[in-house]
C-alpha cells in the first residue's frame, strides 16, 4: 500500500516567491488497484507522481510506501542522453537489481529498436524513447506502476502491444495513471482523483471524477470567453 | 535521506553503495569512452610534461641541483592532476545526470560521489603507473618512505573530495562559481607547491603558503619520496583539521541543494 498523508509541496521560484503546488493532500492506493489522476496542465500531476515515486520529498507530510514502485514512466524520464540504449538498460538494471542479460533480451525484442539500441538515447525520437522506457519498465517487476501520459505514444499496433503487456499480463499490479485526458483513465482505472487549485479531490468511481472534471473544464472555457 | 524502504542504516548503506557503483559504470563510459584512447591521456599528459621539463633542465644545465628532477616533476604533476581533475569534474556533475534523479534511490550526492571516486582513482592509477615506469627505466627512485607517500596522497585526495563537494554544490546554485574557480585554479597553479619546495622560498613567503592545505600535502609527499634529501615544511594536524571542517561544510551544502529540490524542474 502507498499512503500520502497531509502532503504539501512548495517550490521557491527564481524571483524569490514561493509557489505552492498543493496543500493538505491525501491519497491511498492498495495492491492491484488502478487509480487515475486527472488535472489540467500545470495542476501538479507530475509533481504528485514524483512525490509518490520518492524522487522528490514533500515540504511537509508523510509518504508511506510499502510496495515497490516504478519510476515515473514518461517520455524520456530516467535516461541519460549520452549513453546508448543498451548502457541505459545496464544502468537501470544495476539500480533496480534487474538481471542485465534477461532485461536486454526482452527490451531488444519488445522495443523493436533494432540497431538503434546501440546509439545514444539523445539521438532517439520521442517515440523511440517512449518505446525504450516502456520496454525497460516491463522487464523489471514492480508492484505499482506510475504512468505519466506515456500511453499516447506509438502506432496502433505498438499501442495494443503495450496495453496487452501492461493491462493484461500485469493486471494484478497497482497502477497510477496521470493524464489530462479522460479517455485513458476511463479505459483502465477503477477510480480516479482530480487535482485542481492545489487540492486533490478523491472520488470512488471514475464517472464521478469525470463529471467533476468536466465541470471544471467547462467553467474554465466559459471564464476564458 | 534514504528511500523509505531502507529503514536501517546498513541496508540504506548497501543501497547507496549499489547506486554509486551503477553511476561509476555510467560515468566511465562518458569520461573515457568505449572506443577512444581517452583513458590513455591520464598517462600521456603527465609523461609528456615530465619529459619536457627533463629536457629543458638538462639543456639548461640545471640537473646538477641536489634533487633528482624526474621524480620531482612527476610528483608535482601527479598532485596537480589529483586535485585539479577531481575538483573540475564536479562542476558539471548534476546537469548531464539530471534525468537519472527520477530513480528514487539516485540522489544528488551519489552523482558527486561517483565522479569524485572516478577522478581520484584515475589520478592514483596514473601516479602509480608513471612512477613504476620511470623507476623501471631508472629515471626515478623508489619512494624513501612509501607509507608516508601514500598517506600524503590520501590527505590530498580527501581535500580534493571536500572541495569537489563544496564547489559542485555551489555551482548548481550559480554558474559564476565554476567560471571563477577555473580562473582561480590557473592562478593558483604556481602557488600549489608542485613546482617548488617551501624551503627554497623567502622565509615570510614560505610561511604564508603553508596555510594552503595542498602545499602541506605536497611537502609531505615529497618527504615520503626523497627522505632526508630535502627539508619539508608541513603540518599534518592542520591538514586534518582543515579537511574535517571542509568535509562538514561540503556535506551541509549537499544537504541544502538536495532539499532545495534541484531534482525538480
Amino acid at each position: 500500500m502507498i499512503r500520502l498523508e497531509n502532503i504539501s509541496k512548495r517550490y521557491k521560484l527564481s524571483d524569490g516567491k514561493i509557489h505552492t503546488v498543493f496543500t493538505a493532500l491525501n491519497f491511498e492506493i492498495h495492491p492491484g488497484e488502478k487509480v487515475g489522476v486527472l488535472g489540467q496542465n500545470g495542476a501538479g500531476k507530475s509533481t504528485l507522481i514524483r512525490l509518490i515515486s520518492g524522487a522528490e520529498f514533500p515540504t511537509s507530510g508523510i509518504v508511506n510506501r510499502n510496495m515497490s514502485v516504478s519510476w515515473p514512466l514518461a517520455f524520456d524520464a530516467g535516461f541519460q542522453g549520452s549513453l546508448t540504449g543498451i548502457d541505459n538498460i545496464r544502468f537501470i538494471c544495476r539500480v533496480y537489481l534487474g538481471n542485465i542479460e534477461k532485461v536486454i533480451t526482452f527490451v531488444k525484442e519488445f522495443s523493436e529498436l533494432g540497431k538503434f539500441i546501440y546509439e545514444p538515447v539523445k539521438t532517439y525520437s520521442s517515440g523511440m524513447r517512449a518505446r525504450l522506457a516502456f520496454a525497460i519498465s516491463m522487464a523489471i517487476e514492480f508492484d505499482c506502476f506510475l504512468i505519466d501520459e506515456v500511453m499516447a505514444v506509438g502506432d496502433v499496433r505498438f499501442h495494443d502491444k503495450c496495453n496487452y503487456e501492461l493491462f493484461e499480463k500485469r493486471k494484478d499490479r497497482a497502477m497510477i495513471i496521470v493524464s489530462h485526458d479522460v479517455h485513458n483513465i476511463k479505459a483502465h482505472c477503477d477510480r480516479a482523483s482530480v487535482l485542481i487549485g492545489g487540492v486533490l479531490k478523491n472520488f470512488s468511481t471514475v464517472d464521478q471524477a469525470y463529471e467533476f472534471y468536466i465541470g471544471i473544464e467547462s467553467n474554465a472555457s466559459t471564464s476564458e470567453i | 535521506m534514504p528511500a523509505q524502504e531502507d529503514r536501517n542504516f546498513f541496508s540504506a548503506f548497501k543501497t547507496q553503495r549499489r547506486i554509486v557503483g551503477a553511476l561509476l559504470m555510467r560515468e566511465v563510459i562518458t569520461r573515457y569512452g568505449r572506443h577512444n584512447i581517452g583513458f590513455m591521456w591520464l598517462f600521456i599528459e603527465p609523461m609528456m610534461f615530465t619529459l619536457g621539463v627533463l629536457f629543458m633542465w638538462t639543456f639548461m644545465g640545471l640537473h646538477k641541483v641536489q634533487l633528482p628532477i624526474v621524480p620531482f616533476c612527476l610528483s608535482g604533476y601527479a598532485t596537480i592532476l589529483l586535485w585539479r581533475n577531481t575538483i573540475n569534474r564536479s562542476g558539471n556533475a548534476v546537469e548531464p545526470n539530471r534525468t537519472l534523479l527520477h530513480h528514487r534511490n539516485v540522489r544528488i550526492i551519489n552523482l558527486f560521489l561517483a565522479r569524485t571516486i572516478l577522478e581520484i582513482a584515475g589520478a592514483t592509477m596514473s601516479c602509480a603507473i608513471l612512477f613504476s615506469f620511470f623507476i623501471f627505466v631508472g629515471l626515478a627512485n623508489v619512494p624513501y618512505d612509501i607509507l608516508k607517500f601514500v598517506f600524503a596522497w590520501t590527505l590530498l585526495a580527501w581535500f580534493s573530495f571536500d572541495m569537489s563537494l563544496i564547489l559542485g554544490a555551489l555551482s548548481t546554485l550559480s554558474e559564476v562559481v565554476e567560471r571563477v574557480w577555473h580562473v582561480f585554479a590557473y592562478l593558483f597553479l604556481p602557488l600549489s607547491g608542485a613546482f617548488y619546495m617551501v624551503e627554497w622560498l623567502p622565509r615570510e613567503f614560505g610561511k604564508a603558503v603553508q596555510w594552503v592545505p595542498i602545499v602541506n600535502c605536497t611537502e609531505l609527499l615529497r618527504e615520503g619520496l626523497f627522505g632526508p634529501l630535502i627539508r619539508a615544511h608541513y603540518s599534518i594536524t592542520y591538514v586534518i583539521i582543515f579537511n574535517t571542517i571542509f568535509l562538514f561544510f561540503g556535506l551541509f551544502l549537499m544537504r541544502y541543494i538536495s532539499n532545495r529540490g534541484v531534482d525538480g524542474e
